[in-house]
């Protein structure tokens, strides 16, 4: 029998889509049973928004103290002693899932399979290797829990707003042995649209040349209503904040439009984008790799394309 | 203190990896190969740590063939004061590289063990959660900068959201991200040196490892191909085709 936990992520009291999205892949399994395990502080409002989630049997809500922000020594054990119930424990491909899954694996005593793109059935996956030059299929063992991490740019999330389902709250079993503590969260705080989610998405390149003259990037977006991205030689000179990285050690990412602006389209950038529905370059350099993978390509100075692009959408 | 450093052998950053015809594999024979580069920087940090006086030594560890030896070389090429070689040809996942890390700590007794955040073949982006798991200390991962202070590692570390700080009680696993440090090259007498630097050999089945239920790879193929689009000679003749599209 096939029945999926799903581990919950949000952020400010609010489920972050990253969760539909994770469902969105346990649909593909014909479980019997999927539920969502969400731990939040008690009081939270996150597992009631859960509850929407179409498809789910029930929510767990797991409330302890200082689940505001929890750290992934704090909830492995919680997510491997529910996962006793389960043959297969899910989360999402975000930072929160790949900290917090591998380590709930090791004390479940499986491998974990990580980034899958695709569900052949309940025991093989499709899943990225090589920065996504190649593509692995994997087959779980029929005696092990199956432990992953879906990867979101490959799954659009599962609809929500049917019945609500029940929510089984719960108080957290595991003391806090306080060897992990919790400091801050710095933000780049951006108002614009989620990077991770957004339709549409413009990215700029090393040859803005400067943290300034990214504004026209800024500034394009925000006309387009877009979210902001950025390539890993821009984050590293400094223009952004890591958060914007867009590539296989930053976000993948799957807009319906995406802009890449004075981008040259390094291997590890296009691992990121290439689920995106319609990808538009904009570079100097004819024979930028980026054309070779871009829906439409346009050669030119990105400093006369981009305002002369801004006034016409 | 001790720092001990997993690195793994893999096919270098800069090949363009192909899968085989028969779709059994990647191509990796006569393929140049490297350390893989977020244990490189994972190395550098704790090479820095020592040199700013904050740890006596450095140790790297690799698990695989005989071949993994040349990248322990380099490893200590860098700077790393001894190597120690888990030896088998089995192939590893990372619930038994875990496992077998574990035991290392268990002989070895470090204060920390820093790892990179993934591994680029296989790019699992397992193993150091395991081996924090497996030991019951704190992980600390996606590293972009540390801080020691006596038995505490302050780690800020590279979100989704952001840069998230976490205060962390030594003995800890941590795991390197990008930005953390650019590693230092080798230079020729380094190597020279490294060769006389202590290298020890242990069997993996000396070890007692269980491998625990291993994931069966049965298929390989290349990613599917995104056909290169067109080449527009205006910004209105790309307005007109995003309109057309819908997408405007």
């Amino acid at each position: 029998m096939t029945s999926i936990l799903i581990i919950a992520q949000h952020e400010d009291g609010t489920l972050n889509p990253a969760t539909a999205k994770t469902l969105s892949g346990a649909l593909r399994l014909d479980a019997e049973a999927i539920d969502v395990a969400v731990f939040a502080e008690p009081g939270s409002i996150v597992a009631g928004q859960a509850a929407k989630l179409d498809g789910i049997r029930r929510v767990i809500a797991v409330e302890g103290d200082g689940f505001k922000h929890p750290t992934a020594a704090r909830l492995a054990p919680e997510v491997a002693s529910l996962a006793a119930d389960y043959s297969h424990v899910f989360g999402p491909s975000t930072t929160f899932g790949k900290d917090l899954m591998p380590r709930a694996a090791a004390l479940l005593g499986v491998n974990q399979v990580s980034d899958i793109q695709e569900v052949i059935d309940a025991r093989t996956f499709k899943r990225p290797i090589y920065a996504g030059n190649a593509i692995v299929t994997v087959q779980v063992p029929d005696d092990a829990t199956v432990v992953a991490t879906i990867r979101g740019a490959s799954f659009s999330a599962a609809p929500d707003g049917g019945d609500d389902a029940e929510i089984d709250t719960r108080s957290a079993t595991v003391e806090d042995s306080g060897h992990t503590r919790f400091v801050r969260l710095e933000t780049g705080g951006g108002d614009g649209p989620d990077l991770q989610t957004a339709d549409r998405v413009v990215s700029g390149g090393r040859a803005l040349g400067s943290a300034e003259n990214f504004q026209l990037i800024y500034g394009f977006a925000e006309k387009m209503g877009a979210a902001v991205g950025a390539s890993r030689a821009a984050v590293d000179a400094g223009y952004v904040p890591n958060e914007l990285q867009v590539g296989q050690t930053g976000k993948i990412i799957a807009p319906e439009l995406y802009f890449a602006i004075g981008i040259s389209g390094a291997i590890q950038h296009l691992t990121g984008i290439k689920d995106a529905g319609t990808i538009v370059a904009i570079n100097k350099d004819s024979e930028a790799p980026i054309f070779e993978i871009a829906d439409y390509g346009l050669v030119g100075d990105l400093f006369e394309v981009v305002p002369e692009l801004e006034k016409l959408v | 203190m001790k720092i001990l450093v997993p690195i793994k052998r893999v096919v270098d950053y800069n090949v363009r990896v192909r899968v085989k015809s028969d779709g059994s594999g990647v191509e990796t024979e006569g393929v140049k190969m490297s350390i893989n580069p977020f244990d490189e920087i994972a190395l550098e940090e704790a090479l820095r740590i020592k040199e700013a006086g904050k740890a006596e030594e450095v140790i790297v560890c690799s698990i695989g063939g005989k071949d993994c030896q040349q990248q322990l070389r380099t490893g200590l090429a860098m700077g790393a004061d001894r190597a120690l070689h888990v030896v088998t040809d089995d192939e590893i996942q990372p619930l038994a590289a875990a496992r077998a890390l574990l035991k290392l700590v268990e002989k070895e007794d470090p204060k920390i063990v820093f790892l990179g955040k993934q591994a680029i073949d296989d790019d699992c982006n397992q193993t150091g959660q395991m081996l924090a798991a497996l030991w019951q200390r704190p992980q600390a991962t996606f590293a972009s900068k540390v801080d020691l202070d006596g038995d505490t590692a302050t780690v800020t570390r590279e979100v989704d959201a952001g840069l998230e700080t976490l205060e962390v009680d030594l003995p800890a696993v941590l795991t390197s991200d990008l930005r953390l440090n650019e590693p230092r090259f080798v230079k020729l007498p380094d190597i020279m040196k490294a060769k006389r630097k202590p290298l020890e050999e242990i069997a993996l089945a000396e070890l007692g490892v269980d491998a625990g239920p291993s994931l069966r790879m049965t298929a390989f193929e290349p990613p599917p191909k995104r056909s290169g689009g067109r080449m527009l000679e205006s910004v209105q003749e790309l307005v007109d085709e995003l309109k057309n599209k819908g997408l405007l």
